[in-house]
């Protein structure tokens, strides 16, 4: 057990060795361990303290790597999208969809646009699901409980939608090449035209309990503020950065998958503390829910869910046993033998926590040569122990809840 | 007035001359490669100037191919994004594999500390300058750099899996 | 007592009196065990999202007796964990599990802390029973929230059947010498 202690040559001890406060206290190290009620997800911190204030921070991380970057090398392109899932598995259809959009731009597919529009739906739900937990862990951290058992049952509802449509709640490996591998049922509209009935009237009740709640208000306000050119700095992108005052979204800069189509306005906050954060995450929510509204009301008629692509479609198995070309191409694109250029590709998408980005090398063959996840969870929190330094112990809590790091993104 | 991609090839090429070439647009994003001692000096230069004004430094990461030539086995690649134009731009820089090294940018662009780490961590490529360049995502305890290809995904001390059960011959897993 | 449609937990078999009630102390100490199990929440990755809609309102695992989430192992009864542990991370397992007083019970909840998962690289751990002893395997990627509660449920039955000897046995003794554990 003690090769887990701080060795006596670390810097902390020697820091605490040199200073003496003049009422006779020492400074002190505390480890926020990776096993945390409050860390949401393992990684470690440890602290170096003056009394209740913290002087200095050291992250390690690394407590979860599962290696998806040799994985991928390793594996078909469908066999991805379940590593995908587990990055941010709060909001994983946008980590499925990205994946999806990424090979579409390698292979200059052209998805159709109801698919396009279905894909747009799925993802505004993700990202709905994703603040709706950050937000309600936030106001569990700080003390109020009944948020999040409130506003979990709404996550019910969504993992019910996900089923209807893809048969998983969680991680949920969803979509093909070119669109989905079955059009949504009825159902799944219905259900979703009932959540967003009751989801509207819900999450106005919890910020009606938080926005303007003195205790949160004083638990939040000015903790871990962070100016914007610090921000960019630090490549924080999403609702963090947009909290800091900088308005980049990459559904506005680079539109995908018909972002373009839709109306919708990117909050943004002032100055970048815990409360900004929290306010920028409740407004996208609502964004979100006016999008899939629109997306609804515009869809295209028809029942096109994907694009004709054969070759890298997988064909729905009943086809499979009695389809001679069916059969075929199944082989083709489980074996491997269907075309893939030698090139570069990198694709970038809104994910829950800011710019989520696959850089995929091909050579060719049906695995990648290389693949990188752009995960904005480790860029961003290179930032949390300058923005803890001088904050007491309980804020910086409530700061790591506000950025909404995700372990499974941050080591991947 | 937006910036197009030539613009952005004149003025490099007009600054750095032989340092910076193989200019081409892959699949909607600009790509060069930059001569590896030049690095510091080319992405500085694309920050601070003021028509090019790339500000923000997207990622950052390496990739190992082990069938180049000596000089050529690994890469570091850097993504950069102009928010004002709303331009993006990849540079791939080329080192060594026997000794890979190169100069850090993390003096440049903040959030390239934990990227370099990362990319350390995978490749062992060294990052001149950094300021605390050791291991972010592996055990600081290992020695090897997992992510080159002679690497092996699994875990090769495993004793619970027979092969034969699985299809594996030495060279596929 | 009104009509309510709670499930009262059977008595042990026993003999009843006016005002006693004479069983088994094994009984006895089982059920109580068995009820009122807390559980230490080791949530790691995605199967901890699971863990956190069985311990919201519409699953509920508190009405199994586990109101109270202890992250505190002093204070814990059984380990949940849930998620992939990898190497860095299994001496901190270790750790809390030594750290946990007797008696002690652990769920490995999903694949990846069955068995490593899906992950079968060179830094996942594949399996915690590689360093902790477990008594029951919920499998799923990740389970439902019914499978949880259903794996809770047969660590009851395992909990009810155990006799009050068990920790001081050799065998047990045996069991954790195995794996190193003092």
């Amino acid at each position: 057990m003690s090769e887990l202690l701080l060795p006596p040559e670390h810097r902390y001890a020697e820091i605490i060795k040199k200073r003496q406060n003049e009422d006779g206290s020492e400074l002190s190290i505390l480890n926020l361990g990776p096993t945390h009620p409050a860390t949401h997800g393992i990684f470690q911190n440890i602290l170096l303290m003056d009394g209740e204030r913290i002087l200095e921070a050291e992250p390690t991380i690394g407590y979860i790597h599962r290696a998806f970057e040799k994985i991928a090398e390793n594996r078909p392109f469908y066999q991805i999208t379940p590593l995908t899932d587990r990055m941010n598995y709060c909001s994983s259809p946008i980590n499925n969809m990205a994946w999806w959009m990424t090979l579409e731009k390698l292979l200059d597919i052209e998805v159709p646009k109801r698919a396009q529009y279905l894909r747009v739906i799925v993802m505004e739900l993700a990202r709905i699901t994703d603040h709706l937990i950050c937000n309600s862990i936030l106001g569990v951290d700080t003390g109020a409980y009944t948020g999040f058992l409130y506003v979990f049952q709404f996550r019910e509802k969504v993992y019910e939608i996900y089923e209807e449509i893809c048969g998983a709640r969680l991680t949920t490996n969803m979509g093909r090449i070119g669109g989905f591998e079955r059009d949504w049922s009825p159902e799944a509209f219905r259900k979703l035209d009932v959540f967003l009935e009751e989801f509207p009237v819900a999450w106005k009740e919890f910020e009606n309990l938080f926005e303007r709640n003195r205790i949160f208000i004083d638990r939040t306000v000015n903790v871990g503020p962070i100016s914007a050119e610090k921000a960019m700095a630090y490549g924080f992108t999403g609702p963090n950065l947009r909290a800091a005052g900088v308005d980049y979204d990459v559904r506005v800069a680079q539109p995908y998958s018909s972002y373009e189509d839709f109306d919708f306005i990117v909050p943004v906050g002032k100055s970048g503390d815990t409360y900004d954060r929290f306010c920028v995450r409740n407004a996208e929510v609502w964004e979100s829910i006016s999008i899939i509204k629109q997306a609804l009301a515009k869809m295209p008629a028809g029942n096109d869910f994907h694009a004709d692509v054969p070759a890298y479609y997988l064909p729905p198995k009943e086809d499979v046993y009695h389809d001679m070309e069916s059969l075929i191409y199944h082989f083709k694109i489980v074996m491997g033998e269907v075309p893939v250029p030698v090139s570069e590709v990198y694709h970038a998408v809104e994910g829950g926590n800011g710019e989520l980005g696959f850089y995929l090398v091909t050579d060719g063959s049906r695995t990648p040569y290389r693949l990188h996840f752009r995960r904005p969870c480790f860029i961003y929190y290179q930032a949390y122990p300058e923005m803890i330094k001088g904050a007491l112990l309980s804020d910086a809590i409530v700061i790591l809840s506000s950025l909404n790091v995700i372990a499974g993104e941050l080591d991947a | 007035m937006a910036l197009d991609t030539t613009q952005i090839q004149d003025k490099l090429v007009a600054t750095f001359g032989e340092s910076v070439f193989n200019f081409t647009q892959e699949k909607s994003i600009f790509s060069l490669e930059v001569a590896s001692d030049k690095i510091t000096a080319v992405l500085l230069f694309l920050k601070n100037d003021e028509t090019l004004r790339f500000n923000f430094l997207t990622d950052l990461c390496g990739i190992h191919y082990p069938e180049n030539d000596e000089s050529h086995q690994f890469t570091v690649v850097y993504h950069l994004h102009n928010w004002i134009d709303n331009v993006r731009i990849k540079i791939k820089s080329y080192i060594s594999g026997t000794n890979p090294e190169i100069k850090t940018v993390s003096n440049i662009f903040l959030c390239a500390n934990w990227m370099e780490r990362e990319t350390y961590d995978f490749y062992g490529i060294n990052f001149i300058g950094h300021p605390q360049l050791k291991r972010i995502l592996n055990m600081d305890e290992m020695i090897s750099f997992p992510m080159r290809k002679e690497f092996p995904m699994e875990d090769g001390g495993r004793t619970d899996k027979d092969d034969r059960f699985f299809g594996r011959t030495i060279d596929n897993c | 007592m009104t009509e309510s449609k709670t499930n009262m937990v059977e008595a042990p078999e026993g003999v009843v009196g006016e005002g006693f009630f004479a069983t088994k102390l094994n009984d006895v100490v089982g059920l109580a065990r068995a009820n009122s199990l807390w559980p230490l929440p080791f949530a790691t990755s995605c199967c901890g999202i699971e863990f956190m809609a069985t311990m919201a309102s519409h699953y509920d695992l508190a009405r199994f007796g586990s109101e109270r989430v202890s992250f505190s192992p002093r204070q814990a009864d059984m380990l949940m964990v849930m998620g992939t542990i990898s190497k860095k991370m299994a001496p901190i397992l270790r750790q809390v599990y030594e750290q946990m007083s007797e008696p002690r019970w652990v769920i490995a909840v999903g694949a990846c802390a069955s068995s490593g998962g899906i992950f079968d690289t060179y830094s996942v751990l594949q399996g915690i029973d590689k360093v902790i002893p477990v008594d029951v395997y919920v499998p799923g990627c990740p389970p439902r929230p019914e499978q949880i509660v259903d794996g809770v449920m047969k660590l009851q039955e395992l909990v009810k059947s155990e006799s009050v000897r068990r920790r001081s046995s050799p065998e047990y003794q045996e069991l954790l010498a195995s794996y190193n554990i003092k």
